[in-house]
């Protein structure tokens, strides 16, 4: 029996997969597009102020902007298959280098926020849910609104002007004092790690301080749709028929709230939470430039500045990418948790 | 031994015209061992007593009256706190009932750990799995999870869920409307089979009065939240004292039956229900009285009691 | 029509006290920006890019004072006058926005739905997958390359946000109309020979007319945030073409940094203050137009005595007992 039913989520995992393939293909494809349909040429855009009319023609063969289109559109995808993204044309380095070098304050970052996010959101929304209609859910339906309403990037700023400045109690800029940038020896490309593995608990304690601004008014930017959708769910399933057996069945108050109800109200709150991570990532490329945070985000905005489309192209690539594989994990995890879709 | 007594029981809920008197002064008891079916149309309160009973009540919902419990006096907390391990409640549509994200080994443990602190793993088990024998699960399917299971198989693991804490009084509201007809015969067959192995007294809740008549040792009648008339099944439904009543058995279908009767009027508004007795706007044998005051309570020479007034001369002190 | 309306407003009446006085607030705040909005040169002391005054250049980040109640940028401009030709900008974006994508989604949603077939499926993978992208990078790369292409502006913004909720009025004229397409009465028109269309169509007005105003509504807190969102990243409306919020916020990071405040608080609060509005508008009418949602208001009462109910106080005193 045990086997039948792994075997069926063997086997719904790989329908997922292989569903995920198209799609990936079609984000592939939207962002080729959206790339070439831009008028002009992209390496005179980038570069045709610096650079001679031999030199550009000479980087737009090595970039394959020479190619016939659909042969560009097939190197492309040949690349991004073999994880290659391509190079930036202003400093002619590997996306990939961008992605390593960078992604580990990006991935700090938002995990974080969501660790944040889900150590208070869930236990707010539920208590909103329980408590329907009563004062405490308004206020807390309210902050959710609020935290959703209010921009990042003002939030950041109020943070900043409040415990960096009036308090001065957390730095606002940047992922670490300069000292331990310059300091900690880099293994892993998660300044927070390094210091860890360095044993150096100063440094430690530095980067954590630094994290705490950001990481806040990420998380609140999640936390609020969090906290609205756990409690609509909740309301949900405190009002099912299952809620209202286990009740009659003598189960005490706590079990039935957190075990049927919660339960049962996170599996459509796992899925929009994978969603989610669309609003993750723009809400992260805005508190990395609002705090200066040397993430994924901030390249793309500096690229982004200096018109350079292979960089841009590769970035969002690969932000498009992490967008397919979270929504597949959602999914394998929602799998997990709730047998009906096993099967 | 009385396994429950009811006096005065009553159940109103608010609404936006004012309260509703869903139930509304309800004497009832019920016999150890004893099967008694309650029976009405939709809305004449007989599912809001049965939850009422176990103190599951909608949001904004008081209740009062003198319940007493295998002898002992309860309120509303008390009867909260009994539930499941004295007063058991099968529900009337088994398909949403169990916790789709639970296996049914899950479901007993967790009842029976809230139950039976004490009870080691083993003993869980063995009793889970002869509750689900009893009522025809067989043991292969006990880690399996809700949506494995059609709805006649999600009722009989209800009932094993119900019965598996062994309470005294088993209150099971419309068990079978759900489901299809051999599938009720089956559960009806097993509840009042198992009620003798289980020493359990049963309220069967229901609109069937074929079902009562096959099931129940006693009936009670209940219209527009007060029971007006109860008493032995077969002399009930041999010759029905209150007019309700009558109507009610002209109005189902047998093969004895030739042509449809239904009753006039529609179910009273339980807002504002009619003054004196409610059943007077519908009654054919209304007489002047009847509008303008409460009848009495009668208790018949064959032990029965009805609220009419056309029983009224009979009356004999207790 | 006059029936329509009075139904809704009884079951506005019949909503919760709390929905409704969210609907309410909601309701009357973005009202307010509105007519700000529009009266923006009536209303504003100075021109969004006005740095002097009868000869005298402005302070350069003054505080806030007499002259300018919100104080003065780093560019000498008026905070208050960009606050409020900022609302206008906001309004004029996301009106073309909501309309363009209203327009675009109801259009493309009523093809995939009435056509079918491999068409429906192209589309519905094409949406899906609009719809996972990172909508705000979406609209940048957007406006990145627009702005190449056509200039920036606030139609060219516009038409860079409008790309990000296509998809959610798609899929919802979409499933209407696929709906609609089996309904039993449909079906039953069909049989008889007469033309389902008018049916479906009158069928998916009435299912449109539920579920977009609650979308519209809370699409344009969104897009208010992707405004700003864009102006913050240096890509929305270019301060020379009109006043916008995320853009003000922008010039605010190195202003915070000096710990100079009020260059930051008011467009942020504009925006904040806005989206909430939208967002508590959007779910009461969410809460009023879809009757699922709602609940039964639980009514306090008084159980009376028992004597006074259950029997006449004469009575009870024969009761055979």
């Amino acid at each position: 029996m045990g086997a039948v039913r792994s075997g069926s989520l063997a086997r719904y995992i790989g329908t997922r997969l292989l569903l995920a393939i198209p799609m990936v293909w079609i984000l592939l494809t939207m962002v080729f597009v959206l790339m070439r349909v831009a008028p002009g040429d992209p390496v005179s855009a980038a570069l045709g102020a610096r650079l001679s009319a031999d030199q550009l023609a000479e980087r737009r063969a090595a970039a394959g902007f020479d190619a016939p289109i659909l042969q560009q559109y097939w190197d492309f995808l040949g690349h991004i298959v073999r994880l290659d993204f391509g190079r930036t044309l202003t400093d002619n380095r590997p996306v990939t280098d961008i992605i390593v070098e960078n992604g580990g304050a990006t991935l700090t970052l938002t995990l974080a926020a969501v660790i944040l996010a889900v150590l208070f959101g869930l236990p707010m929304g539920l208590h909103a849910g329980r408590r329907r209609d009563k004062p405490d859910d308004i206020v807390i339906r309210l902050f959710g609104i609020l935290t959703f309403a209010a921009p990042v990037f003002f939030v950041g700023l109020l943070f900043q002007l409040f415990f960096g400045k009036a308090l001065g109690w957390l730095p606002t800029s940047g992922q670490a004092s300069p000292v331990v940038q310059a300091t900690v020896e880099t293994k892993t490309h998660i300044l927070l790690l390094d210091t860890i593995i360095a044993g150096d608990g100063e440094a430690t304690g530095d980067v954590l301080k630094h994290l705490v601004l950001p990481a806040v008014t990420l998380g609140l930017l999640t936390l609020g749709v969090l906290v609205r959708m756990t409690r609509v769910n909740v309301i949900q399933t405190l009002g099912s028929d299952y809620v209202e057996s286990a009740r009659a069945r003598g189960i005490p108050d706590r079990t039935v709230v957190v075990r049927h109800a919660l339960r049962n109200a996170l599996v459509p709150v796992i899925t929009v939470m994978g969603l989610q991570a669309a609003l993750l990532l723009g809400g992260a490329v805005l508190t990395e430039q609002t705090f200066n945070w040397p993430g994924i985000g901030n390249q793309l905005v500096d690229y982004l500045n200096n018109r350079d489309y292979t960089a841009v192209q590769g970035i969002i690539t690969f932000f498009a990418l992490v967008v397919v594989l979270i929504s597949l994990l959602i999914d394998i995890i929602n799998a997990l948790v709730d047998p009906r879709i096993r099967y | 031994m009385t396994v429950l007594d009811v006096r005065g029981l009553r159940v109103w809920y608010g609404s936006s015209r004012g309260p509703v008197r869903a139930v509304d002064g309800v004497d009832l008891a019920i016999g150890a061992g004893e099967v008694v079916g309650l029976v009405g149309e939709s809305g004449s309160g007989k599912s809001t007593l049965g939850k009422g009973l176990l103190g599951l009540l909608p949001d904004g919902a008081q209740m009062d009256g003198d319940v007493t419990l295998r002898g002992e006096p309860v309120d509303a907390r008390e009867l909260r706190r009994r539930r499941g391990s004295e007063v058991g409640l099968v529900f009337q549509e088994p398909m949403t009932r169990l916790d789709p994200l639970m296996r049914i080994s899950e479901h007993f443990t967790e009842l029976l750990k809230v139950h039976d602190p004490g009870v080691s793993k083993a003993q869980r088990e063995k009793r889970a799995l002869a509750a689900l024998r009893d009522v025809g699960i067989p043991p292969s399917r006990y880690q399996q999870y809700p949506h494995e299971f059609s709805g006649g198989m999600r009722q009989r693991i209800m009932v094993a869920l119900t019965l598996v804490l062994r309470p005294a009084l088993v209150i099971a509201d419309e068990p079978t409307t759900a489901l299809d007809v051999l599938v009720e015969g089956q559960i009806l067959a097993m509840l009042s089979e198992l009620r003798v192995t289980y020493q359990m007294a049963l309220l069967l809740i229901t609109h069937d009065l074929g079902v009562v008549a096959e099931t129940c040792d006693r009936v009670a009648v209940m219209y527009a939240g007060r029971i007006v008339e109860q008493g032995d099944v077969r002399t009930v439904f041999r010759d029905p004292s209150h007019p309700y009543t009558r109507e009610l058995l002209r109005s189902t279908i047998s093969l004895a039956t030739s042509e449809l009767h239904s009753i006039g009027g529609a179910p009273p508004d339980l807002v504002d229900p009619p003054s004196g007795c409610r059943f007077h706007p519908r009654c054919p044998d209304v007489m002047p009285i009847c509008s303008s005051q409460d009848p009495l309570t009668s208790r018949l020479a064959d032990g029965r009691r009805v609220e009419c007034w056309l029983r009224g001369s009979r009356v004999d002190a207790r | 029509m006059a029936g329509r309306f009075r139904r809704t407003l009884a079951t506005v009446r019949s909503t919760g006290a709390v929905p409704r006085w969210l609907l309410y607030i909601g309701g009357a705040t973005v009202l307010v920006f509105t007519l700000v909005a529009l009266a923006a040169p009536l209303i504003a002391p100075y021109d969004f890019d006005q740095y002097r005054s009868d000869g005298t250049r402005f302070p350069k980040l003054g505080h806030p004072s007499g002259d300018h109640p919100f104080g003065t940028t780093v560019q000498s401009l008026d905070v208050l006058s960009r606050v409020i030709w900022g609302a206008r900008t906001a309004l004029e974006v996301v009106v073309l926005a909501v309309v363009f994508s209203l327009i675009i989604g109801v259009a493309l949603g009523l093809i995939s739905g009435f056509v079918g077939g491999w068409l429906d499926r192209v589309l519905v993978l094409l949406m899906d997958a609009l719809f996972a992208f990172p909508y705000l990078l979406l609209a940048i790369v957007l406006s990145f390359l627009l702005s190449d292409a056509i200039g920036s502006g606030v139609v060219t913004t516009a038409l860079a946000i409008t790309v990000v909720y296509v998809p959610q009025y798609f899929r919802v004229v979409r499933g209407s109309t696929m709906s609609a397409r089996e309904l039993p009465y449909v079906e039953a028109a069909r049989v008889i020979g007469a033309k389902p269309r008018t049916i479906i169509v009158r069928y998916l007005l009435a299912n449109v007319v539920q579920s977009v105003p609650v979308v519209a509504t809370l699409n344009a807190g969104d897009a208010i945030l992707t405004l700003a969102g864009l102006g913050f990243l240096g890509y929305g409306i270019q301060p020379t073409e009109a006043a916008e919020w995320g853009y003000d916020l922008q010039r605010a990071v190195s202003d915070a940094n000096a710990g100079i405040w009020w260059t930051a608080l008011y467009p942020g609060l504009a925006i904040t203050v806005l989206v909430v509005a939208l967002t508590i508008l959007g779910e009461g009418l969410n809460e009023v137009l879809n009757p699922t949602l709602r609940r039964r208001r639980a009514f306090a009462f008084l159980l009376p005595g028992r004597s006074a109910s259950t029997q006449a106080p004469v009575l009870a005193a024969k009761e055979p007992r």
